[in-house]
């Protein structure tokens, strides 16, 4: 290993000019590569937070009761009116359990129950249609992070401390330490501004009004209760099928943002597609390149070939000896491209409206795939050295 | 009587099929005994190369047989002929002497870090004293571009040295030198053969260097003609040319 790894260093320098070029050109794809997945990545980071920043990516609630038709049978055509059920007031029974099943569930990692009813906000003579929002602030924010986005205030809430939007503050004239009116058909409240947040969400800017679970409950009347567990999950894209397993599992409605934002979904699917296609494309034109150019110095070296194989070379020793050329290309050529790709994105970030961060996750695949790149392409040409016949490359014919 | 080091019974050789077959040697037998100097001389296209080639394991004959130390060589497969060629072969050959991209000492070298598996102390050391001892001190950490063909082929005899092999094969080793550097590196091969009392076979043009040699073999049209001293074989030549 160390003689072949020796000759190959030799015989990358001694094709200096064809090295560097092919060096280059690994770089620049390498570049080309990371360049993309950063940007890419980071647009989906930005598309992400700002979409689904406001909703939780896995919800539990208890069973919707639906209607079903009488009979269903394949090819039965069945005349029915689906009557949508009386919406009712139903309770979580055994939520805390569930709660602590959900969080032991493999892929989730963070879980949050939460109360959620409508109310009517109210200061002087104006009033607001609003959602309260009750959950423990701490869990609250590994679901949805309302801290960063505080526009005035601090993040805390219980007893009569509530956050609201900037939407709903505006409209009620409300600013910290503002007393405010919340009620429901069961009384009114009075709560206190206890900080201002701006998510960019509508829904959230306009209407929440974040209290802690206990006083959520007294708002809405579910004492002890809760309405839905809200949960974060590692990957994004196994949300849908932990909803689906964990529903199956405990006869619960779970349901994701997979099936919430299908536009999404869609628009994410198709950016990684495209970027996944611009890389392949980006490291086959690689590939292609240092097959080429170690092809041309196996037909260049057949001389240098047979004469080390005359004097006993092994087959395996010339074989690594063009393998270690692939790979070493494929090495340096990653250094440099990824040196240059997150140069080249960092720059961008300085004039695109989102924050440019290439992940050390997907450097570190841009450099196996530059590794696994330069070894594919060289096996190749390997061979082709590996099998010359010694006494006809000593002879100069083909 | 012990084994010789090398003995071909038969070798037959030929190249491509049917109508484009040429048959280049044919029924080749030859004994090399230890430390033995043969001179193979022969017009251009006699099949020298050729047989070298089969007598350095480099090529499989078409028929008969090759013991080197006794062991059949046809049985063996090409990993074990390689490993037999960098224990018990030294190469010299006419064109592409070294190799560009080592350096001069890497180039010596060579057939030890083969064996090693990579380059070492050790083997610099005795691939420098090589190197001094064919008048090339000092020389080891240049590029073969750099050096003249008479220097670079001597740089070839060190190397072909370097694993003190008992066979050296050198093939029409000076056919591209002038006259002077011709002398020195048949000088310096003959030199380093008694020295050390390899074997050496040596293929050249020139009757007076095969004259220098204790035995000469002479090829015509891939079959051996006359085989014993010079005096013998050479004036053989010049009966024949007359
Ligand atoms: N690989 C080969 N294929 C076909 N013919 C060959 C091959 N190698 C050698 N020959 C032929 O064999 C004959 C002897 O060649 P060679 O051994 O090189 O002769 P010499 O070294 O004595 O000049 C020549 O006619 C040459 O054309
Ligand atoms: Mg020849």
């Amino acid at each position: 290993m160390k003689l072949s790894l020796h000759l190959a260093w030799r015989f990358l320098r001694d094709g200096r000019a064809q090295s560097l070029l092919i060096l280059a050109g690994v770089a620049i794809g390498v570049a080309a590569f990371v360049f993309v997945a950063s940007i890419i990545s980071s647009l989906q980071r930005d598309l992400i937070a700002r979409t689904l920043g406001a909703q939780a990516q896995v919800t539990v609630t208890p069973r919707e009761a639906s209607s079903r038709a009488l009979l269903e049978a394949p090819g039965a055509l069945v005349a029915r009116r689906v009557e949508p059920p009386v919406p009712r007031r139903r309770s979580f029974d055994g939520w805390p359990r569930y709660a602590r099943a959900l969080e032991r569930t493999p892929g989730v990692s963070a879980v949050c129950p939460r109360v959620s009813g409508p109310a009517l906000a109210g200061r002087g003579a104006s009033e607001e249609a609003v959602v309260v929002v009750g959950a423990d602030p701490a869990r609250l924010r590994r679901i949805i992070d309302l801290a960063p986005r505080l526009v005035g205030g601090r993040y805390a809430a219980g007893g009569d401390r509530a956050l609201v939007g900037d939407g709903l503050a505006e409209a009620l004239g409300l600013r910290v330490g503002a007393p405010f009116r919340v009620s429901t058909d069961r009384g009114a409240v009075t709560l206190r501004v206890v900080g201002i947040f701006d998510t960019g969400a509508a829904a959230l800017d306009d209407a929440w009004v974040v209290t802690s679970l206990r006083t959520a409950q007294t708002i809405t009347g579910r004492a002890g209760d809760v309405t839905e567990l809200d949960a974060r999950v590692e990957d994004l894209y196994a949300a849908e099928s932990i909803a689906r397993s964990f529903a199956a599992r405990t006869g619960l409605e779970a349901t994701s943002w997979m099936q919430r934002s299908r536009d999404l979904l869609i628009a994410l699917r198709a950016q990684d597609q495209s970027s996944y296609m611009i890389q392949l494309f980006v490291m086959l034109a690689v590939a292609m390149g240092i097959a080429s150019v170690l092809v041309v110095s196996v037909v260049q070296r057949r001389g240098q070939i047979g004469i080390l194989r005359a004097i006993g070379t092994s087959r395996r020793t010339v074989l690594a000896v063009f393998l270690w050329q692939g790979v070493i290309l494929g090495a340096v050529g990653a250094v440099l491209g990824i040196a240059l790709g997150v140069a080249f994105a960092i720059g961008l970030g300085q004039v695109t409206p989102f924050p440019i961060e290439p992940e050390p996750s997907g450097l570190a695949i841009a450099a196996s795939v530059s590794l696994a790149t330069g070894l594919v392409a060289a096996l190749l040409p390997a061979r082709r050295a590996a099998t010359m016949d010694p006494a006809a490359a000593i002879r100069g014919d083909a | 009587m012990s084994a010789p080091l090398l003995e071909a019974v038969g070798l037959t050789k030929s190249f491509g099929e049917g109508e484009a077959r040429v048959d280049v040697l044919h029924d080749v037998t030859l004994r090399i005994e230890r430390s033995e100097l043969i001179a193979l001389v022969g017009a251009s296209g006699s099949g020298k190369s050729t047989l070298l080639n089969l007598l350095g394991l480099l090529d499989r004959p078409s028929a008969g047989t090759l013991r080197l130390d006794g062991r059949d060589t046809e049985q063996l497969d090409e990993e074990a002929r390689t490993e037999l060629r960098s224990e018990r072969l030294g190469f010299v050959f006419q064109a592409h002497h070294l190799v560009p991209a080592l350096t001069v000492v890497e180039n010596v070298m060579m057939p030890a870090a083969v064996r090693a598996g990579g380059f070492d102390e050790a083997a610099r050391a005795r691939a420098l004293a090589l190197l001094a001892s064919v008048g090339l001190e000092g020389q080891g950490d240049r590029w073969p571009r750099q050096l003249s063909g008479g220097m670079a082929q001597r740089v070839a005899v060190a190397r072909a040295l370097m694993n003190a092999p008992p066979l050296v094969l050198a093939d029409e080793p000076t056919g591209n030198l002038d006259t002077q550097s011709s002398d020195q590196v048949f000088a310096l091969l003959l030199r380093e053969q008694a020295e050390r009392s390899t074997a050496l076979v040596v293929v050249t043009h020139d009757p007076t260097l095969a004259s220098r040699c204790a035995r000469v073999v002479r090829l015509v049209d891939g079959r051996i003609v006359a085989d014993g001293p010079p005096d013998q074989v050479l004036l053989d030549t010049r009966a024949r040319r007359v």
